[in-house]
């Protein structure tokens, strides 16, 4: 309790359904993951986690350690930044990547069965 | 520390974990080498989001630190999968 003695409980709460609304959120975009079907349709889900999950819980950081040491702390905003900023790079190389992949196996597909053909 | 902030630290740390096994089922049996990576691209996420939730349980910002560290390698880590992927090469 001493630790927090100058949080007050508004800013208690307030840190609190932050961080579990961040982390639920987080949970439905790995779950979405999982579940969904198709590779293009699952490179969406965690992207619920890495925008909103993470501006949650770094604002609910952000909130507390401003409340606890009585000045603003604005350093988490470079993880927002940071995640914001470099997710769409990765995805966009990744589906690129996986788009060619797809190609070269449909191609490899159709002309495999004339070849098998052939040799038999 | 208030007891309504331990039990949702909790909470979310329960969440965040399970959020992370998501991500590493999809790493173990993703059925192709891309489903792989955005399993590990969801899972290094999870992980820095954890250790946030760390920094405000033990008040110290050591670990916002750490969590920069994660974002950062971790971005680098999956693009340079992303680009092997792309091309069987990472750098050309």
């Amino acid at each position: 309790m001493s630790a927090a003695a100058g949080v007050s409980t508004f800013v208690t709460v307030l840190t609190a359904v932050l961080l579990v609304a961040g982390a639920a959120i987080t949970l439905i975009g790995a779950i979405g993951l999982l579940r969904l079907g198709t590779f293009y349709e699952r490179a969406h889900a965690p992207t619920l986690g890495t925008t909103l999950g993470t501006a949650c819980i770094a604002l609910a950081s952000m909130i507390y350690f401003s409340a606890l040491e009585t000045r603003p702390v604005v350093h988490e905003l470079l993880i927002i930044m940071f995640v914001l900023v470099t997710t769409p790079v990765t995805l966009l190389v990744l589906v690129r990547a996986a788009q060619l992949r797809d190609q070269l196996e449909s191609r490899e597909t159709a002309r495999k069965p004339p070849s098998i053909d052939g040799a038999l | 520390m208030s007891p309504i902030l331990v039990w949702s630290i909790a909470l979310a740390q329960l969440l965040l974990g399970l959020a992370m096994g998501c991500a590493m089922l999809r790493m173990i049996h993703g059925p192709r080498a891309q489903d792989r990576v955005v399993g590990y691209d969801s899972l290094y996420v999870s992980a820095m989001l954890l250790l946030v939730t760390f920094g405000i349980r033990s008040g110290t910002t050591l670990y916002f630190e750490t969590a920069l560290i994660v974002a950062l390698l971790g971005f680098v880590g999956s693009v340079a999968l992303a680009k092997f992927l792309l091309r069987g090469e990472v750098i050309e």
